[in-house]
């Protein structure tokens, strides 16, 4: 019988531990969720310079990076451009009408079509620089105020340049971009 | 015991074994047999050929693309999409045996591709004189 409580004991022990280390999991999250804000809604002062520059940023972007079916059906044509490029509003309306994507039929079916709009909308941005010049949700990632200023000093040089062709090429220039890393160290632009 | 153990690993071996075998169902002659039963429903069937196929492959069907504008006149050589850039692993059997294998990514291509080439669905003709061509390259 004695054998028997300190089992139950032990079992309880055992759960508490394993409660109170989800939970700290889970507070440790919840802080980075604030300093997601670099790349969210929350802060302000960091608009339209909030170049990928900090380490932590990078771990979030690759963490965000990490839907299965976003991942797999987003590359099949083109390279998955990340989701916190747009703002939600602009993501919904390219998702509504995938038959019609850029020129192309990118019909996907209903239920996946669903699962990768919650996850754009879910690590979508939501600054006005995002927007375009005219204040209106844009379709193109190079269309958004915080492209043009990111590019403006390379833009017509990178246009011209027939190993880039479209400023939709990320990765030409942009070599960790499939890892979801922008940041201008790994920018290596083809001569 | 040793018995259980033994039992639910048999068990889970199989079970993945059904797992595989239900995402792969298709071989592309498979494939091919269920669009022979659809085509015969369609009206003015005729038995797949590879050489309309190989025509289909290549004509613009009066519109920009082709086919070949991105799975290149060699569909055993990797393509290029028209627009992107990005690679595409080659199209024929032969050369990606992976090609034709599962239904949903079959039905999908199908689907997005004929709409982009001929501006409408492929007919059960059509995808099998396609088909038809891709198998008979080595």
């Amino acid at each position: 019988m004695a054998f028997w409580k300190k089992f139950i004991a032990g079992g309880l022990v055992a759960l508490l531990t394993g409660v109170l280390s989800i939970s700290a999991v889970y507070a440790d999250d919840d802080d980075e969720d604030d300093g997601w804000s670099w790349f969210g809604s929350k802060s302000e002062k960091h608009d339209d310079h909030d170049d990928d520059h900090d380490e932590y940023e990078i771990k979030k972007a690759r963490r965000a990076m990490a839907n299965p079916v976003w991942k797999q059906e987003c590359s099949e044509c083109h390279l998955a451009f990340p989701a916190r490029y747009l703002p939600a509003e602009s993501w919904r309306e390219m998702m509504s009408d995938l038959d019609n994507h850029f020129g192309s039929n990118a019909g996907l079916d209903a239920e996946t079509a669903k699962e990768i709009t919650a996850y754009l909308e879910q690590n979508a941005r939501k600054r006005r620089s995002y927007r375009d010049s005219s204040g209106k949700y844009p379709l193109r990632i190079t269309e958004t105020r915080w492209f043009r200023h990111e590019h403006d000093e390379v833009a017509s040089e990178v246009r011209r340049n027939p190993k880039v062709k479209s400023l939709a090429n990320c990765a030409v220039c942009h070599k960790q971009a499939e890892l979801g890393d922008y940041r201008e160290l790994t920018v290596k632009i083809p001569r | 015991m040793r018995k259980n153990i033994i039992l639910s690993g048999v068990l889970f071996i199989i079970s993945i074994g059904l797992t595989i075998s239900s995402v792969y169902a298709e071989t592309p002659e498979s494939y091919l047999a269920t669009l022979k039963i659809e085509a015969s429903a369609e009206l003015g069937y005729r038995e797949f050929s590879a050489q309309r196929g190989a025509e289909f492959y290549k004509d613009k069907h009066g519109s920009d693309w082709s086919c070949a504008s991105c799975h290149t006149d060699d569909p055993t050589a990797v393509g290029k999409h028209a627009k992107s850039d990005k690679l595409i692993k080659p199209l024929a059997p032969s050369a990606n045996p992976k090609r034709f294998t599962k239904l949903k990514k079959i039905k999908k291509w199908f689907k997005r591709n004929c709409n982009d080439v001929l501006d409408r669905e492929c007919t059960a003709q059509e995808k099998g004189d396609f088909l038809a061509y891709l198998m008979t390259i080595k």
